[in-house]
């Protein structure tokens, strides 16, 4: 069960790292973008491509995939995103929809539909155990990986937000980018790199967990719920509401599908609704933000 | 369910320490206040001072941190915005709060029908109800909206469109009437209308008026209370309020002379 | 982003002293181009025969799409889950054709009568919220289904799907009885029929004082209130209605083409019904026909080019449509001025 426990957090872990972009540009833009599994998948395929066709090495991949998509990010911000973002939610909800439908097919075009098998490094494939019978906990060495990564990409974050100039002028513009905008800092600016980096997180997670989360074009129609669920539950306008919502959801969702294999993912969504239902604006929201 | 407080019978709206905190900020700091049968009564202060957050308390539309809201001796402090309204506690908005998209004739069709209770009908079409037209019909003319009737309220000039604010809130004869500012940016014409359907009202209908246009105030105001930082500063007539040096050198400066009706402007 | 229902408001210039009744019961009254229209929309099962799984298919899908309309155009909801109640009228009246009686009229009755109070047991969770939760729970309570149907393989058949669903003649009071043929006639005509009543229904209402209450529950929330009326009553009322509507539509599906399958409730059905109201225009009543028709003419033209990789044009004109505006696109020459709608 601890073991179970420990590939919860891992799945956890790595769900955060996925969504964080996702509740960052909801929180700062208002803006509902149900493309950002494409990134994610975008960041899986580098990888793949990377390690199958350039014989790129594992570790080397990750933040390639990491600039490669945050590069996409801001290249797409720039040009066809920041139209939208004064629209109704409505309408961005259709428009990021159709860029997911255009990234699926795309994928499926150029590579194919079949599921990609990552060879992780041996380094990766090693597995701690301790103790014994069902107290046993067994770490492979990706998901402790993972964790580590992820653990240190959420500390950085936060104190980017809290330490540095960038992180204060952040949180200016999510609290009210007109006023922000009034004081000197430049909204345009701010927006672009935080869409740039949660794309470029959101292909950091799809890489890292390509194997875990299993790669075909499906990826992003499949994942984002519980990219959005992660955004719900969590709330946009901190870091440790959707870290916590993530835990939570991949602790549920592992233990969810070991235990009852019967009900599966079903655990997982009507948890959310419920959650939903006591608390419309999620676990963590300040009161009365939209 | 009514209220542990023994109410006079001449009392139809009452707060009893109202406080409301956004935060650290206290908008209303333990407001106990009192509106008689057939009151004319305004609420003036800085702004900022909280007087729409208080209104937003006595209709529903924020609920306070403590203290309570009493109708006619009733407690309706969780009560739901549109059940007060059914109690006859009705109000108009600082800022127009229209249906944009319907003509000013939908909307007070709509306002008579809810009062009626025939919102609900879904066969019969909006017009087949010779009542409802004919109050409509009468409502319109009193506002001097006939010839807008059928236009667009997105289409309506500033100046009509704050008359059919308050015409929605007359369609549903209220008993307690809270008006916000009604007069606020309207120009001339359209001005006078305002003041002169202010000061046509009923003697039953008892109302509580938020301005700052001194003349309207002191015009129409038999008690005013001055709200300060969301705080009761005092109470009372217009000449005591006038002559009040508190009042004087947190609000009115000098431009109100002492002797209100010496002024002519 | 909303269009007006049709109305004379808005013409410059007065209607001076008009009789206020006159006025307001003006928008109700049957326009000539609707009468043609629904003329012409009859005229097709009746002398191209040969087109009658077209024109059921397109009746399925308007009916849904209206349903639709009913929470997006009038309560503004956005809901990517609406194919839940699609499926549980499917599922419904399948199982109800199987297992109880294969009576159509029955049997849609009761896929519409389960699916209205799936809408009802679940409005409570769209009353309240933001956008985003909002499409969440939307999208969850038809993940959940999809889910249960497929883990209940014993009763909905799975993966599989729901053979074998053959109704019974369809029995109409003094017009006759009509046998469900192989090519599809009985089947056009009684979709056709099924959507004709519903839209009669939806437009008496809309032009009631509910329906009226509801274009101003979407203006102004608050105002609505201030007048008193309920907002979440409206709401509850009309996410149900919607729900039941949208189950009629997955119970015909089920009674005209013999079998239900799980992709009534997937992801993609919610997004197609989506896309066609979007294209046909939410706000109004004719937005689900005239998307319906508009849909299924581009997945044609666009499946005949290239049948597998369609969701990326389909993509494309998503993401053109909304960058260029939802309301532009019937009128071309704004596209090339700038700035406000």
């Amino acid at each position: 069960m601890l073991t179970l426990l420990f590939d919860g957090i891992a799945y956890g872990m790595l769900l955060f790292v996925l969504a964080l972009g996702l509740a960052v540009t909801m929180g700062l833009m208002n803006f509902i973008n149900l493309a950002h599994g494409a990134f994610a998948m975008a960041g899986g395929y580098i990888l793949i491509l990377l390690m199958q066709r350039a014989g790129w090495p594992f570790l080397a991949c990750l933040p390639a995939a990491f600039v490669i998509t945050a590069a996409a990010g801001a290249l797409l911000e720039r040009t066809i995103y920041r139209p939208m973002y004064g629209k109704p939610h409505l309408d961005q909800v259709l428009f990021s929809i159709g860029l997911t439908f255009m990234a699926v097919a795309s994928v499926d075009f150029f590579i194919g539909s079949s599921p990609q098998n990552v060879q992780l490094p041996d380094w990766l494939r090693q597995r701690f155990e301790f103790g014994s019978g069902p107290w046993m906990l067994g770490m492979g060495a990706y998901r402790l990986f993972i964790i580590a990564t992820c653990l240190a990409l959420a500390l950085g974050l936060q104190a980017v937000l809290s330490r540095t100039r960038f992180g204060s002028r952040l949180r200016a513009a999510v609290d009210d980018p007109r006023v922000a905008a009034g004081l000197g800092i430049p909204v345009n600016r701010i927006f672009l790199l935080t869409f740039a980096v949660g794309s470029g997180l959101a292909g950091l997670g799809g890489a890292l967990g390509a194997d875990i989360l299993g790669l075909d074009p499906t990826f992003p129609l499949k994942f984002m719920v519980y990219f959005l669920i992660v955004c719900a539950v969590g709330g946009t306008s901190s870091i440790t509401g959707p870290l916590t919502a993530a835990l939570l959801l991949g602790i549920a969702d592992v233990m969810g599908k070991y235990y009852l294999p019967k009900l599966g993912a079903f655990i997982v969504y009507v948890l959310m609704i419920a959650i939903l239902l006591w608390r419309p604006q999620g676990l963590f929201s300040r009161e009365g933000k939209r | 369910m009514s209220g542990a407080v023994d109410t006079p019978d001449d009392v139809v709206l009452q707060t009893l320490g109202l406080v409301k905190r956004f935060g650290g900020i206290t908008a209303t700091n333990n407001v106990s206040m009192i509106i008689r049968r057939g009151a004319r009564h305004a609420l003036i202060g800085p702004n900022g001072a909280g007087k729409t957050t208080l209104i937003n308390q006595l209709t529903g539309v924020l609920a306070p941190s403590e203290g309570r809201v009493l109708l006619g001796g009733r407690d309706i402090t969780t009560l739901a915005p549109h059940k007060r309204v059914a109690l006859g506690l009705v109000r108009t908005f600082q800022i127009n709060q229209l249906f944009a998209t319907l003509t000013p004739l939908q909307s007070l069709a709509l306002a008579v029908a809810g009062r009626r209770g025939r919102a609900r009908r879904w066969w019969a079409p909006m017009g087949s109800d010779a009542q409802i037209n004919a109050e409509c019909e009468q409502l319109l003319a009193q506002f001097r909206l006939t010839d807008f009737a059928n236009r667009t309220t997105s289409e309506l000039p500033y100046g009509k469109r704050r008359l059919l604010e308050i015409a929605l809130a007359v369609a549903q004869k209220p008993s307690v009437l809270l008006l916000d500012e009604p007069a606020a940016g309207v120009p001339g014409p359209e001005r006078a209308d305002i003041l002169a359907t202010v000061a046509a009202l009923p003697d039953d209908v008892s109302v509580l008026l938020i301005e700052h246009d001194m003349d309207l105030v002191f015009s129409f105001a038999k008690t005013l209370t001055v709200l300060v930082n969301g705080t009761v500063l005092t109470e009372g007539t217009p000449e005591q309020i006038a002559a009040d040096p508190q009042v004087r050198a947190v609000y009115l400066g000098d431009s109100v002379p002492a002797r209100p009706g010496a002024h002519h402007g | 982003m909303r269009r007006q229902l049709k109305s004379p408001a808005g013409a410059a210039g007065s209607a001076g002293a008009a009789d206020p009744g006159a006025l307001l019961l003006a928008p109700s009254r049957w326009r000539l181009w609707e009468l043609a229209l629904w003329a012409a929309i009859w005229a097709v099962p009746v002398f191209f025969g040969q087109h009658a799984a077209l024109v059921n298919e397109i009746a399925i899908l308007a009916l849904f799409a209206l349903s639709l309309d009913l929470i997006l155009g009038y309560a503004g909801i956005v809901s990517l889950g609406h194919a839940a109640f699609f499926g549980v009228g499917a599922y419904g009246a399948a199982l109800f054709a199987k297992h109880v009686m294969p009576d159509p009229l029955v049997g849609l009755a009761v896929g519409t009568s389960l699916s209205a109070l799936l809408g009802l047991i679940t409005s409570p969770m769209i009353v309240r919220g933001t956008d985003l939760t909002r499409l969440m729970v939307t999208m969850g309570v038809a993940l959940v289904l999809l889910e249960l149907a497929n883990k209940f393989d014993g009763l909905t058949g799975g993966a599989d799907g729901l053979q074998g669903v053959v109704m019974s003649p369809l029995v109409i009071p003094f017009i006759g009885r009509f046998e469900f043929d192989l090519g599809a006639r009985v089947a056009s005509f009684y979709s056709l029929a099924v959507l004709f009543i519903a839209f009669l229904l939806l437009r008496r209402v809309v032009h009631s004082p509910l329906g009226i209450s509801m274009q101003a529950l979407r203006d102004n929330r608050l105002r609505l209130m201030a007048i008193g009326l309920s907002v979440q009553g409206r709401l509850v009322a009309v996410y149900t209605l919607a729900a039941g509507l949208a189950g009629a539509a997955g119970a015909l599906l089920v009674q005209t083409t013999g079998f239900a399958s799980l992709d009534v409730f997937e992801f993609h059905r919610s997004a197609d019904v989506l896309l066609a109201l979007v294209i046909g225009g939410a706000g109004w009543l004719w937005g689900g026909l005239v998307g319906a028709i508009a849909f299924k003419v581009l997945h044609d033209v666009i499946s005949s080019f290239t049948a597998q990789y369609w969701t990326f044009w389909i993509g494309l004109f998503l993401v053109l449509l909304m960058l260029v505006g939802r309301e532009r696109l019937f009128r071309p020459w704004s596209w090339f001025k700038r700035g406000q709608r």
